[in-house]
């Protein structure tokens, strides 16, 4: 067998940790030209210069949706798509408000949230802690890499049957596949982000007598933050996957289970229902580590929070 | 004689493997029986060819390292390990990007347990003295390089060293900025009273700033020259610049380290 640890380490995501000293860098290298406080004031000139292409960029963004808005109400008519391959937006609409009076559409969907929002804490408590002590302990991850890797390429959502034998129809088995789901890029992001702390960093550390323990809470924790939050990022989306997955293979509650009884009922407007809420989830649930992901690192350089190709 | 403040006593440094009796993994000797001494307020620099083991001496000197052979001592007790009375400062500022400069300046202070109140008096002082009042809550990303050096150097001050272990700290900067910083090392230097043990490839640097040039053989490194610079203006380093004297310095320096004879660049 190949060496696992390099396997491991290779799948981990693109690091963000070296994206944002790269940016870093090459803000530092623009500021070196203009001596005194003229840096700050010629970041300021670029950050008007991206504001007025981010309001351009919105609006094309909002010129999208419409488009596509537009697209599903009439297009499926014009095109002749029959409504039970492809309902209208609005029958989807209504169909939405029909659950909300008759099926607890409400109800469902807070249980969904629910199990992401405990699926998802937990599995980054686990992968995190998991992350940390590994990448403090060379030799641990020597022994356990191997299984970390067989378990990472296991595909988890096939876990599902087996929680729901093992705990029933009840919440516990959809928020276990959802913190199996999550535990691995937090893992993967956390231990890459210790490895790769710069070891001058270290020194330095050592050079004032740091203990251990001084040099993982001054140094080694703050340093893996990019990182740990790209992981938290993929992590979120992960959850609401691994949720809905549970709640597909048994029991009676969730988006999950409203989905599939649409699909048994032939009824394809509440199967989009569904699909839609499930995706609002998912997108406030990463909305909500962007929030915190800005608060922590408002040290780094600005950058495009929204953009797709850093998230997933 | 003075009491010596840093001192390496025929130290000798391998890497590699240390039982390579078969011979497949020879050892690299860095650098071999080196001594030399700083005395109290000395500055002193190091130059020699790139890969002669400079920075092994400097690793070996803040207690990073352990010598292989022979003793480091600093006020003349072993070192065994990283002491307060040794500071370095590098070539990279190795700032913390997620804290304030103020903040940086603090870290050794912090680690070592110095309360909120005193460190902050510290690091508001250094902060001004190395004219960074003004970014005192910014964060390194936002300073050019040569405010980011400054914040460096007033964090390698903060932990008050006897003894200042320097690794080539000006030579990522630009050559203006890279003056005014020699000059606010030089004036520290002086009126602090503190010992410098300066390691750097550019000799005008190691002229202009210190009392005396220690040159190096390449690997494995031994000191082969030491020249003592009798010049005026120790912590006015552009006015030694301008001193008649100075070429014939670096002209020894050049050929003590063969530039320009064998097409070799240091």
């Amino acid at each position: 067998m190949a060496a696992p640890k390099k396997v491991a380490l290779a799948t981990a995501q693109p690091n963000p940790a070296a994206t944002a000293s790269c940016a870093a860098a090459t803000s530092c290298a623009a500021a070196t030209i203009e001596p005194g406080p003229a840096p700050l004031t010629a970041a300021a000139r670029r950050s008007t210069r991206l504001s007025r292409l981010n309001r351009k960029e919105t609006w094309l963004s909002l010129i999208v949706l419409v488009l596509f808005v537009a697209g599903w109400e009439w297009g499926p008519v014009l095109l002749g798509i029959a409504p039970y391959n492809i309902p209208r937006l609005s029958a989807v609409f209504s169909e939405g408000v029909h659950l909300y009076q008759n099926s607890e559409l409400l109800w469902h969907s807070g249980i969904t949230c629910f199990e992401v929002l405990v699926g998802f804490t937990l599995g980054c408590l686990l992968g995190a802690v998991m992350g940390y002590l590994l990448g403090m302990s060379p030799l641990t991850e020597i022994v356990a890499s191997p299984y970390i890797l067989a378990l990472q390429i296991a595909p988890k959502v096939a876990f599902a049957p087996l929680f729901i034998l093992w705990f029933g129809y009840n919440m516990a088995p959809k928020i276990l596949v959802a913190v199996l789901i999550v535990f691995f890029p937090i893992l993967i992001n956390v231990l890459t982000s210790i490895r790769t702390v710069d070891p001058a960093l270290i020194n330095l550390a050592r050079s004032f007598k740091a203990s251990r323990w001084q040099i993982f809470w001054k140094i080694e924790f703050p340093a893996s933050m990019p990182s740990l939050f790209s992981g938290l990022r993929i992590g979120s989306t992960l959850a609401v996957i691994g949720v809905t997955v549970g709640e597909f293979v048994g029991g009676n509650t969730g988006l999950g289970y409203l989905l599939v009884q649409g699909e048994g009922q032939g009824n394809t407007a509440s199967v989009f229902a569904a699909i839609i809420l499930l995706t609002a989830i998912g997108i406030i649930a990463y909305g909500l580590v962007i929030l915190a992901e800005r608060y922590v690192l408002r040290y780094l350089p600005k950058r495009d929070f929204g953009d797709v190709a850093t998230s997933v | 004689m003075a009491p010596a403040r840093l001192e390496f006593r025929r130290v000798t440094k391998t890497f590699g493997n240390r039982n390579a009796a078969d011979g497949r993994d020879p050892v690299i000797t860095a650098i071999e029986d080196v001594s030399l001494s700083l005395t109290q307020g000395e500055v002193v620099s190091l130059i020699g060819p790139s890969g002669c083991g400079k920075s092994t001496l400097l690793n070996l000197g803040s207690g990073l390292d352990r010598p292989s052979a022979g003793m480091v001592l600093v006020d003349e007790e072993q070192v065994d390990g990283p002491n307060s009375h040794v500071a370095f400062m590098l070539q990279k500022d190795l700032l913390l990007p997620w804290r304030t400069i103020q903040a940086n300046v603090e870290l050794g202070q912090e680690i070592q347990g110095v309360p909120a109140e005193r460190r902050r008096k510290v690091s508001r002082e250094l902060i001004a003295k190395y004219h960074l009042s003004e970014f005192e809550d910014a964060y390194p990303h936002q300073l050019s390089g040569g405010m980011r050096q400054r914040a460096a150097l007033a964090r390698t001050m903060a932990m008050d060293p006897d003894v200042l272990l320097l690794d080539e700290p000006f030579s990522a900067l630009d050559a203006q900025t890279k003056m005014v910083l020699q000059t606010d090392l030089a004036r520290t230097l002086k009126s602090e009273g503190k010992t410098a043990f300066l390691i750097t490839h550019d000799l005008v640097e190691a002229v202009a700033l210190s009392d005396r040039v220690l040159v190096m053989s390449s690997r494995p490194g031994r000191i082969i020259e030491e020249i003592t610079v009798e010049l005026p203006d120790r912590d006015k380093p552009i006015a030694r610049r301008s001193h008649p004297d100075i070429a014939g310095y670096i002209a020894k320096l050049m050929s003590l380290l063969h530039i320009g004879e064998e097409n070799e660049a240091a």
